[in-house]
């Protein structure tokens, strides 16, 4: 059974969900990433899209305009997380933000975000770029345009939106961080393995 | 046909071919990621390679780029000294990527340096970026065409190590490489690791180790053999699919070698992701051509 959430997401709805869970989601995304972080946080200015209970997407797409003031998705990927950690914590804080989907893990702020505020980070398999732009339905609005394509926020409403993988829950389980104690304890134990047939130099 | 015509000709088959591979992977790495799905158990790498099934799939169909991050175009061309079109050849490269740009569309790429803005067109100052190997008393171009996306590209480094290092250093320094920034490179993973004297010599080894077809096998019996322990070992760290993790890491471990100046080893590694976007097309003296990398090619 699929486990489908809708926006607005509540605290309740996100309780039983645990990292390495595969989710998908109804409702809408907004597209945000460097830039629109930087001006919430760092610059003050409030985020013209109202987020509270909702989901942003860490991407910058490929649009194509179809008319005037209405836009299509055509290809539409995750970026990597990491690079919002900075902001991440007290944009949880301050937008009321529930779901944050990207690419890769996030660090130890966004995990203390999430556990406090309840909010979860997801990864959308990267490189499903063509996929991912079919759940979209309909890119409802485009605000901080002048971002340029990849930056502005773009409202979606989405249909099933995923597979989404849960890399960061409510609990404070971190997927990644987990998978690289583990993936750093095997690299030891070959590299060991390795060097031993490779004393080319006599 | 006149020179003019025949210009126009291959640059609008550079084009076309570059949006062609935008979309459609080459055989081989068809048949990897094929091989390492029906490897894997766990139902969330089982998942993650369909999900990479049906992508492949929608962007035939609906004629996109698979990937949105379409890279910054780049040529490696071995080609002929009595190759017809050899003094136009780098216009005709740069031509295709701008009418590729608009033709795939391809996603605008190239910020220019120190100015910082994106010209818009994938075209700027020394990008799409060519490299020429001249192949004396041939009248062909053999030319691999390739788009890395930003993630692939970060795990990117090279170094130059002390001889007594060795090449257990060498080892080492490609699997930090793997747990640090592998992880976040879209596995599984094509990994080129250069050899040489320097970071330059080695840096462009590690690319076009890249360019080889999965499975090739450094002639050099060692380099072979450490290609495979490589593999094997990576593999063992179990990064998965997406480094989710799984049963396997990599598509493949290549290794380009270079002699080397006795008191440094340099070495350099470079990440191609699970999309590998590359193209092999070799152009004959009458200008027809033959796709290499993908058979059911049809421009």
């Amino acid at each position: 059974m699929k486990k489908v959430l809708t926006t607005p997401v509540s605290d309740e709805d996100l309780k039983d969900i645990h990292a390495g869970d595969v989710i998908y989601l109804n409702g809408h995304i907004v597209t945000c990433r460097d830039v629109a972080h930087r001006r919430l946080i760092e610059y003050g200015r409030e985020l013209p899209v109202d987020v509270k209970g909702g989901a942003i997407f860490h991407a910058g797409p490929i649009v194509r305009k179809v008319a005037d003031d209405k836009y299509e998705m055509v290809s539409v990927g995750p970026t990597t997380s990491m690079r919002m950690e900075k902001f991440e914590k007290d944009f949880i804080e301050q937008t009321g933000v529930k779901v944050i989907v990207g690419k890769g893990g996030m660090g130890q702020d966004t995990v203390d975000g999430c556990v406090e505020h309840k909010a979860i980070h997801c990864v959308f398999p990267a490189g499903n770029a063509v996929l991912a732009a079919t759940e979209v339905e309909e890119i409802e609005r485009a605000e901080w345009m002048d971002l340029g394509m990849p930056e502005t926020l773009w409202l979606c409403r989405i249909k099933e939106f995923g597979p989404l993988v849960v890399s960061i829950d409510t609990h404070g389980e971190n997927l990644f961080e987990k998978n690289k104690v583990l993936f750093n304890k095997r690299k030891d134990e070959q590299y060991e393995e390795i060097i031993k047939k490779v004393k080319f130099i006599k | 046909m006149d020179k003019n015509d025949q210009i126009q000709n291959m640059t609008e088959t550079v084009a076309k071919f570059i949006k062609y591979f935008g979309k459609i992977l080459p055989d081989d790495v068809q048949a990897k990621l094929k091989e390492l799905s029906d490897a894997e158990t766990s139902p969330m790498a089982k998942l993650t390679y369909e999900t990479m099934f049906k992508n492949q799939e929608l962007a035939k169909e609906l004629d996109r780029p698979c990937c949105q991050d379409t890279g910054v175009i780049q040529f490696f061309a071995r080609v002929g000294t009595k190759f017809p079109l050899i003094d136009e050849l780098s216009k005709i490269f740069e031509e295709g990527v701008l009418l590729a740009t608009e033709m795939a569309p391809l996603r605008h790429n190239s910020v220019q340096t120190f100015d910082e803005y994106n010209t818009g067109t994938n075209v700027g100052y020394r990008t799409p970026s060519i490299d020429f190997e001249i192949v004396p008393n041939s009248d062909e171009l053999d030319v691999d065409i390739y788009m890395a996306g930003g993630g692939c590209t970060l795990p990117g480094k090279a170094m130059v190590l002390m001889p007594g290092a060795g090449y257990e250093a060498v080892t080492k320094f490609v699997l930090d490489q793997m747990t640090s920034y592998g992880l976040n490179a879209c596995p599984p993973l094509l990994v080129g690791v250069g050899v040489a004297t320097s970071v330059e010599t080695a840096a462009m080894l590690s690319k076009k180790a890249l360019m080889r077809k999965i499975g090739s096998r450094n002639p050099n019996e060692k380099a072979a053999m450490m290609e495979l322990e490589l593999e094997r070992g990576i593999n063992a760290i179990g990064l998965g699919p997406q480094g989710f993790s799984g049963e396997n890491s990599v598509m493949g471990v290549h290794i380009e070698n270079a002699a080397r100046h006795p008191s440094t080893i340099g070495v350099a590694v470079n990440t191609g992701c699970w999309s590998h976007r590359r193209g092999n097309i070799v152009f004959h003296s009458d200008l027809s051509y033959t796709i290499t990398s993908h058979k059911e090619a049809e421009l």
